[in-house]
């Protein structure tokens, strides 16, 4: 018999094997998952869960998917956390920090309390990047937050009401578009291809026999 | 951490490591290539495949498992449903949102169509969400689409619709700037000039990434889009069946609340079919890299409706899947870890083969030797090979593993296994469909305003896909499914709507002698234990 573990699922004891993640742990128990299951992976922030270990205090927050049972796991999943996501156009919005206190007001009534980051299931410096945000440093703020899986965690934790991911997710847009270099290659190659540069070549491959087509494959040059 | 019994196998890899970062492994000739196919890819074991005796493709061979799904009852075959008066009346109606299903929504608005997205689980929790290792896009000077194009049509074993993958290659640098433009953050070098990589079967390194989050990055940002402007999304709602006109027109669909399951009914103009792959179907037993809801549902949907299946019979299992530690069996090892320099060691230390060539091959080659050669790594849940990622840091120098795939560094770091220091443990994955709906250019499958667009589409890469190219084809064909969903509905004359077709279908079944105790579409795998209930 494999070792098992002692959990209880909101509340409810079950014995189930130690190598299970708290997902599976549910599905071993019967539980057949709609929400709080989405990537099974650890990308798409569906599975957000709070946990307390029997007799200590601190409460512990984490992906079902990517943690593994532990004895004594007192276990609530968030498949749902009410975040405020405000509605914005990306091609007219001002690229200062006056955006911030005009769509998240709430972020500079932070107390510096850290709850964010300490529930953070991802290990990001939460509180950072909503510093970077007060700052009107969007570039930083999309860097420090970019591993962000939208779980929601950190906004049950917080006093002041903030949605951490919507504003960082605002950041990285504003980032992207607005204040990363711009591409050249990519413009040229986009005016080229509108110029109809290509057509000519694709055309002629679309007409070729497949042998002739077996022959230009096998004898590509691989860029080193 | 790695056990005791591991730790003869680890001291061999550590000692070759030097050695063979240097090795440079010959690349397999055309024929070697076809005979490791034949003899070890999965998509080559007949008996794991059956004839499907009903539908458009009557005589085809299909997945054992997916021939189930197709020949299997409609979920409302007893249940009357009142058609006429629909709780959705909108043009464009769109199944799925993950990457093709949200391009197509925002073009679709655009295009100043009212429209709705349906989706099984949130918006997001899809493929498109877990894709880490990037996006392909011949815009780089030394590259062209026309090199892109050979580079997928040799790489799909010259099986690829010529007149999609064109269209797929052409488009592809616009896609990128279109991305960029809505904020997507795409690596870059400081003067603007796109870091890009290989892929296994690329001849230029035309591979964009956003770290290794590529997917998150780009659907969280569609997301986004998709409610900033508003569109109605509506979640953990399936689609179940498509509802046709009496012309035989796709004309809405019958959906599912998968909470309170309450039936609903769309009516639309048109219809998109964005539902993504089937790895979840767990064909031949293998595990899988992809999301939950992949199940196959928009083959099952378009095929009762009347599409037609092309190449539906081969799958894409992704070389580095994770084989230990258990907890993670399945989960992708992201091709971006080869990209980068890792190669793929067998038990005894020995390079086996050249880590960038195509997927299938590569996969082949592991489950040769693990299985006939007998080179394989016991991980007490099945066999792997190990994949050396400490030589990425030897390659590249250190700080290249957290900055380029910090996605990998922590999903392994979580089991206490440092992949800067120890190689892991892979064995090949259900990945990717690589066939499914056959559709013309402009993105219409055999059933009049029934479009499809993403991963439930089949022939634009062939009988195999490279990296990089479906995330491109899920924006690509998404947007073109999204803008002439959008156009062609403004000449729709709404119809009277009927589920006719489901009943002709359980007739042919019948008539074929069909006998199931299944229903389709399967909308969510089982995992749960069965014990006693009820
Ligand atoms: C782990 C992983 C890594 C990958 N890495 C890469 C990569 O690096 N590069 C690359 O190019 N490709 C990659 N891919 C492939 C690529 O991500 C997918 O093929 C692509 O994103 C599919 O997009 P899609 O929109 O067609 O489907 P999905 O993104 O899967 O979206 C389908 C949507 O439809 C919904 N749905 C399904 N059935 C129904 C129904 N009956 N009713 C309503 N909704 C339904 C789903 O829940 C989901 O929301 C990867 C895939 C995986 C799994
Ligand atoms: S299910 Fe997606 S993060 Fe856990």
């Amino acid at each position: 018999m494999e070792n098992t573990v002692i959990i209880f699922l909101f509340g409810k004891k079950y014995e189930v094997p130690e190598n299970l993640t708290i997902m599976t742990a549910m599905e071993y128990a019967g539980y057949q998952l709609v929400r709080g299951c989405g990537c099974r992976n650890g990308f798409c922030g569906a599975c957000a869960t709070v946990y307390r270990i029997k007799g200590e205090r601190e409460l512990h927050a984490a992906l079902a998917c990517q943690t593994k049972v532990e004895d004594g796991m007192y276990i609530a999943t968030l498949p749902f956390f009410p975040l405020v996501k405000q509605v914005y156009d990306i091609e007219k919005i001002p690229v200062n920090e006056q955006v911030m206190m005009q769509l998240y007001p709430e972020i500079y009534a932070c107390v510096g309390c850290s709850a964010c980051t300490k529930a953070c299931t991802q290990g990001l410096n939460v509180m950072q990047y909503i510093a970077y945000a007060q700052r009107g440093d969007f570039e930083a703020c999309a860097n420090e937050s970019f591993d962000c899986v939208m779980c929601g965690v950190c906004s049950s934790r917080c006093p002041a009401g903030i949605s951490h991911p919507q504003v960082a997710m605002l950041a990285r847009r504003i980032n992207g578009k607005y204040i990363a270099p711009g591409c050249g290659h990519l413009n040229d190659r986009v005016n080229e291809i509108k110029d109809g540069a290509f057509d000519g070549l694709l055309a002629d491959l679309m007409q070729k026999p497949v042998s002739e087509l077996k022959e230009l494959y096998n004898s590509r040059v691989i860029e080193k | 951490m790695y056990s005791d019994k591991f730790k003869a196998s680890l001291q061999l890899i550590t000692n070759n490591r030097e050695q063979n970062a240097a090795y440079e492994p010959q690349r397999m000739s055309a024929e070697q290539k076809e005979e490791i196919l034949n003899k070890y890819h999965p998509d080559h074991r007949e008996d794991k495949f059956a004839t499907l005796k009903v539908g458009k493709n009557k005589g085809d061979k299909v997945p054992a498992e997916l021939c189930g799904m197709l020949c299997a009852h409609s979920r409302i075959k007893d249940i009357k449903i009142d058609l006429q008066n629909p709780d959705y009346d909108v043009d464009v109606l769109i199944i799925g949102s993950g990457g093709a299903g949200a391009s197509a929504a925002i073009e679709a608005d655009n295009a100043g169509a009212s429209v709705l997205v349906v989706t099984k689980l949130r918006m997001g929790d899809a493929n498109t969400m877990m894709a880490e290792g990037g996006i392909q896009a011949a815009d780089k000077p030394d590259d062209s689409p026309a090199i892109h194009f050979i580079d997928a049509y040799g790489g799909g074993h010259f099986a690829a619709k010529r007149e999609l993958l064109s269209k797929l290659v052409l488009q592809a640098p616009e896609a990128i700037k279109w991305l960029s433009d809505l904020g997507v953050e795409f690596d870059k070098a400081p003067d603007g000039t796109m870091i890009t990589t290989h892929g296994g079967g690329t001849s230029r390194k035309r591979m964009h990434a956003c770290k290794d989050y590529s997917g998150a990055e780009i659907m969280r940002t569609l997301r986004d889009e998709v409610l900033n402007r508003g569109i109605t999304v509506v979640d953990f709602t399936a689609a179940i069946e498509l509802i046709l006109d009496e012309n035989g027109a796709a004309a809405g669909a019958v959906l599912l609340n998968m909470e309170t399951k309450e039936l609903l009914v769309a009516r639309a103009k048109t219809v998109i079919l964005a539902t993504g792959g089937a790895g979840r179907m767990h064909y031949q037993g293998f595990p899988t890299s992809n999301h939950y809801g992949a199940t196959a549902d928009g083959l099952v949907l378009g095929y009762r409706a009347g599409a037609k299946l092309l190449y539906a019979d081969t799958l894409q299992y992704h070389p580095t899947g994770a084989a230990y530690p258990e907890q993670i069996y399945g989960a992708l090892v992201t091709e971006k870890v080869r990209s980068l320099g890792a190669k793929l060691v067998n038990a005894k230390g020995e390079v086996f083969v050249h880590p960038l060539e195509t997927r299938d091959v590569c996969a082949a080659a592991i489950i040769r030797e693990c299985g006939e050669r007998a080179n394989g790594v016991d991980t007490g849940n099945g066999y792997g090979v190990w994949l050396d990622t400490p030589m990425i840091e030897k390659i590249n120098g250190a700080g290249t593993i957290e900055r380029r795939i910090p996605a990998m560094m922590r999903m392994f770091d979580k089991y206490g296994i440092d992949i800067r220091v120890d190689p892991i443990l892979v064995y090949p994955t259900l990945h990717y469909q690589n066939g499914g709906l056959d559709i013309t250019a402009d993105g219409m499958t055999a059933v009049e305003n029934l479009y499809a667009a993403g991963e439930v589409v089949g022939g634009i890469h062939g009988r195999n896909r490279l990296m990089g190219n479906s995330l491109l084809d899920i924006i690509v064909f998404g947007r073109s499914a999204g803008k002439n969903a959008a156009e062609k509905s403004k000449t729709v004359k709404p119809g009277r709507l009927t589920l006719d077709h489901v009943s002709a279908y359980e007739k042919e079944l019948e008539g074929a002698g069909i006998e199931t105790e299944l229903v389709s579409p399967k909308l969510l795998p089982d995992y749960t234990r069965k014990v006693r209930s009820l």
